[in-house]
């Protein structure tokens, strides 16, 4: 009965903990190869267009014969989608938040968390559907000058989308809220609100912070929503009322016609990307050390 | 504001403890009123939109919902237009994607789980994961293109199609799984180990079996979402116009949310119905597996107690 | 040789582990009544940065019953958790000194996890079955050590629920789940759990804090019977209880081994005089 290891050497251990670990660092290599391949193609188009001419132009037709690279319209357009798609889904996520967390039944928490989770699994050419069909017409009720692409209805629909995410990263986030501070603040004499404005928002604020920023992330990256129903005009503008095209419908756009690979329009494709993916990955990056610190607060 | 009710709460006799006629905006009682009116009213409208999301889509869609519409190809004629080229490519891309991506993110987080420590090498994977649940779907499109269609010449296949989407959901597996697996108690492993039991044989007889419930219906969320996805699946190449149905991996290849952006992205009418019964497919498909994983979910729980 | 252990004799697997138990220095001296089964020497333990366990050593008897005694934080389960290595599970933790079970020692680089843990079982302070039947449970070891003979595997699990005298109780239902048991039936079939591994040493946890009185006692009485077969080392708070069951105790303070002795004198004529305001309960 010895306890030595030398007779007992177990291949089969070894080999599944070296499987396993391949496919955890899998996802490494996935964020290396997206990296390098936008890098790579990237810097092919900027070889060909200097920077300056994507920062002080303020005309995006790559796809025209008197070609422009102001990366402008294309910033103004996903800006604007997605500061309209933040004005509804933030405060309504908020309120969705606060209510399911301090004042719903067991019940009706129990039977609003699988809708949201089935809102927030709905595929987003089906808001895409609705703002184009749907949303649009209504609004041209509204707006009849109003075209049938427009920045409102995609941003509207966008919001839908976002609010199931915003409500339920911050309900999270006030969940986390230890109940000391809580019963501190009934202690002083505070009726619910005040409890909840006074002491539950600001102990959640790390919390909250992060789940606009993360939503934010993701109306950036949001693309057939506005791929359908904003249009596909690169125009320098903030009226919500008029076409844009975002960063990501510029990238469908390409996608579906047929650029020869290895011209400079299909490295512009690259090139865009590559801004999404920064822009994306900084505001990752900040929810994600917002929500380390305020976690780390309470512990 | 805070002032005047503390003073007026400290003021002997009228009744400190009464409710005092002035108080400050948040104190109101009619301000909660009105705070919960509105919550639920929001809650309504978001419940509303939901039904109002499906029914809208269900209603467009519902006249071009017949036999033919499913055993169709594409078609210049709208009314003679189907899906069966869609159908049976989603309903692959589905079942590829699910056999590519489990056991890899079941096995990462596995690894996460059971076998890491909190060494540098987890750390930089739960960096890249977090980060990677936040990359934008049009994105992975793109590494799709490059990498699958390109250097490694799949061209544009089921198989460039579902190794993307794998890609897409493994975060959204891992994550899940690992949530599930951090469930199981920690006296069963205790337990297997203290008898000589190796990591694999803990994990493989003790842990999976328990946390087998959760993974599933993490997963099944998971891939039903990817198979909604069309934006990867349009940057990858994937054709718009297909008349087959496919019959390999490498067969070109459609999608239910491709051919629903196609007719949508046409200007007739009768196309917007055909988008409509498309989509009101993809979602019927959805909402199935969703009730699924609620119900192995409401399953669980009960067993549980 | 002691056949109450529970290796059948017909199984050829069992003959040659006899053969290699027999072979064994510990067991050849067997008759002498004082051998050291285990020896710590100078174990000090960190949590990261924290010292949880300040130099200790110990020797513990073969076939005895050793009770590790002291206020909750003192560091004794940390140092029962090192005798099969169960703090190998914990990251951060670092380990100095040595711990020899029948002079080998376990913390050097050759060992094996494995072989240790089946030459060492444990018993846990919150009975962990597996959600599986009885059976399963008890067989687990068994099964996952590579034996597949049926007839052998009924006969581990029979006699092993019998050792840990649950036989009766479950003999009737071996194919229900584990989890319908009572608390101290759930204790006592892990006990069962870790006997049918036929391991020398037996750690337990607290086995008995959860429990109610009547489940403690059996559980007592229980390591009185084992105690000729296996070599035991319990943790426990319960002062009356370590007065019951054990030969020698050990007092542990913030880390450290304040006295170590027979139980009976440890407790009627403490040398140190913080083991005699614990034991006479003055803090603790």
């Amino acid at each position: 009965m010895s306890i030595s290891g030398k007779s007992t050497w177990r291949p089969g251990e070894f080999v599944i903990e070296w499987i396993l670990r391949v496919c955890s660092s899998l996802s490494v290599v996935t964020t290396l190869g997206i990296i390098a391949v936008l890098s790579i193609e990237s810097v092919l188009f900027f070889e060909e267009v200097p920077v300056s001419r994507l920062l002080f132009d303020t005309e995006w037709t790559p796809l025209f014969l008197d070609k422009h690279f102001g990366i402008w319209p294309l910033l103004a357009g996903t800006l604007l989608t997605s500061a309209i798609a933040l004005s509804f889904a933030v405060p309504a996520g908020l309120i969705i938040a606060i209510y399911v967390s301090e004042y719903a039944s067991e019940g009706v928490r129990k039977v609003l968390k699988p809708v949201l989770e089935l809102l927030a699994g709905i595929p987003t050419i089906v808001y895409g559907y609705f703002a184009l069909l749907f949303i649009t017409p209504m609004l041209q009720v509204i707006f009849p000058e109003m075209g049938s692409f427009n920045a409102l209805s995609a941003g509207i629909a966008m919001g839908i989308m976002i609010l199931p995410m915003m409500a339920s990263l911050s309900e999270d986030a006030i969940y986390t809220v230890p109940r000391s501070l809580r019963e501190g603040a009934y202690a002083l004499g505070a009726s619910k609100l005040q409890m909840i404005f006074g002491a539950v928002l600001p102990g959640a604020v790390g919390g909250i912070t992060a789940a606009m920023i993360l939503s934010a992330a993701r109306a950036v990256g949001e693309t057939m929503i506005v791929a359908i129903a904003a249009g596909q005009q690169p125009l320098l503008h903030l009226n919500p009322l008029q076409p844009v095209e975002t960063m990501t419908a510029y990238i469908v756009q390409v996608s579906l016609g047929d650029t020869p690979h290895g011209t400079l329009e299909y490295h512009t494709l690259f090139a865009v990307a590559m801004m999404l993916f920064l822009l994306t990955m900084t505001l990752n990056i900040i929810s994600l050390a917002i929500r380390e610190r305020s976690k780390r607060m309470y512990r | 504001m805070e002032a005047t009710s503390t003073t007026q709460t400290l003021s002997p006799g009228a009744g400190a403890f009464s409710t005092a006629k002035k108080r400050p905006l948040l104190a109101h009682p009619m301000t909660e009123k009105a705070f919960i009116f509105f919550a639920r009213g929001i809650i309504s409208v978001a419940l509303l939109t939901l039904i109002a999301l499906i029914a809208d889509v269900a209603i467009d869609g519902y006249e071009r919902l017949t036999w033919n519409f499913f055993t169709a190809f594409p078609s210049r004629k709208a009314e003679n237009a189907g899906i069966l080229a869609a159908w049976t490519g989603s309903l692959w891309l589905l079942l590829l994607t699910i056999t590519i991506a489990l056991p890899v993110g079941v096995g990462a987080a596995v690894y996460l789980e059971e076998y890491g420590s909190k060494g540098p090498f987890t750390k930089l994977v739960e960096l890249c994961i977090a980060n990677l649940a936040g990359v934008p779907s049009v994105i992975y499109g793109i590494l799709g293109l490059q990498v699958f269609v390109r250097s490694l010449g799949f061209e544009r296949s089921l198989l460039s199609g579902a190794l993307t989407l794998a890609l897409l959901a493994l975060p959204i597996i891992i994550m899940a799984s690992r949530e599930a697996l951090r469930t199981v108690p920690k006296g069963y492993r205790e337990g297997a180990l203290a008898l000589g039991a190796t990591r694999w044989q803990t994990t493989r007889t003790q842990v999976l079996p328990v946390a087998i419930p959760g993974i599933a219906t993490g997963c099944i969320l998971a891939f039903s979402r990817a198979i909604g996805e069309t934006a990867p699946l349009i940057t990858l190449g994937a054709l718009t116009y297909v008349a087959q149905v496919p019959n390999s991996v490498f067969s070109p290849f459609t999608a239910l949310p491709i051919q629903a952006f196609n007719w949508l992205s046409r200007p007739q009418p009768e196309f917007h119905t055909n988008a409509a019964a498309a989509i009101t497919v993809l979602l019927a498909f959805m909402i199935m597996l969703n009730l699924l994983a609620i119900i192995i979910r409401a399953k669980y729980q009960t067993r549980q107690r | 040789m002691s056949n109450a252990k529970i290796l059948p004799t017909e199984s050829t697997q069992s003959n040659q582990e006899q053969k290699e138990t027999m072979s064994d220095g510990g067991r050849a001296v067997s008759q002498r009544p004082k051998e050291n089964k285990i020896t710590i020497s100078n174990v000090e333990l960190f949590y990261g940065a924290y010292k949880a366990l300040h130099g200790i050593s110990l020797t513990i008897p073969a076939r005895e019953v050793t009770a590790f005694i002291g206020p909750s934080g003192c560091g004794k389960s940390t140092l029962l958790r090192s005798i099969n290595r169960m703090n190998d599970l914990i990251d951060g933790v670092t380990l100095t000194g040595s711990i020899y079970i029948d002079n080998e020692d376990i913390y050097a680089p050759h060992i094996d996890l494995i072989e240790l843990r089946k030459k060492v079982g444990m018993v846990f302070q919150k009975s962990n079955p597996f959600p599986k039947s009885i059976f399963d449970n008890v067989a687990y070891g068994p099964r996952i050590h590579g034996l597949r003979d049926k007839d052998y595997i009924d006969e581990t699990v029979r006699k092993s629920l019998m050792r840990a005298d649950l036989w009766r109780e479950v003999k009737d239902r071996l194919h229900t789940s584990a989890l319908d048991l009572s608390g101290g039936q759930q204790q006592r079939l892990c006990i069962a759990r870790a006997l049918a591994v036929n391991p020398d040493v037996l750690l337990m946890d607290e086995p008995a804090s959860a429990l109610d009185p009547r489940s403690t006692s059996k559980i007592e009485d229980l390591i009185g019977e084992l105690r000729n077969d296996y070599t035991i080392v319990i943790v426990t708070h319960n002062m009356q209880q370590a007065a019951r069951v054990s030969d020698t105790t050990a007092f542990f303070y913030e880390g450290r081994v304040i006295e170590h002795g027979v139980t009976k004198e440890l407790f009627t004529k403490p040398v140190e005089k913080q083991t005699e305001d614990y034991i006479t309960g003055r803090f603790g």
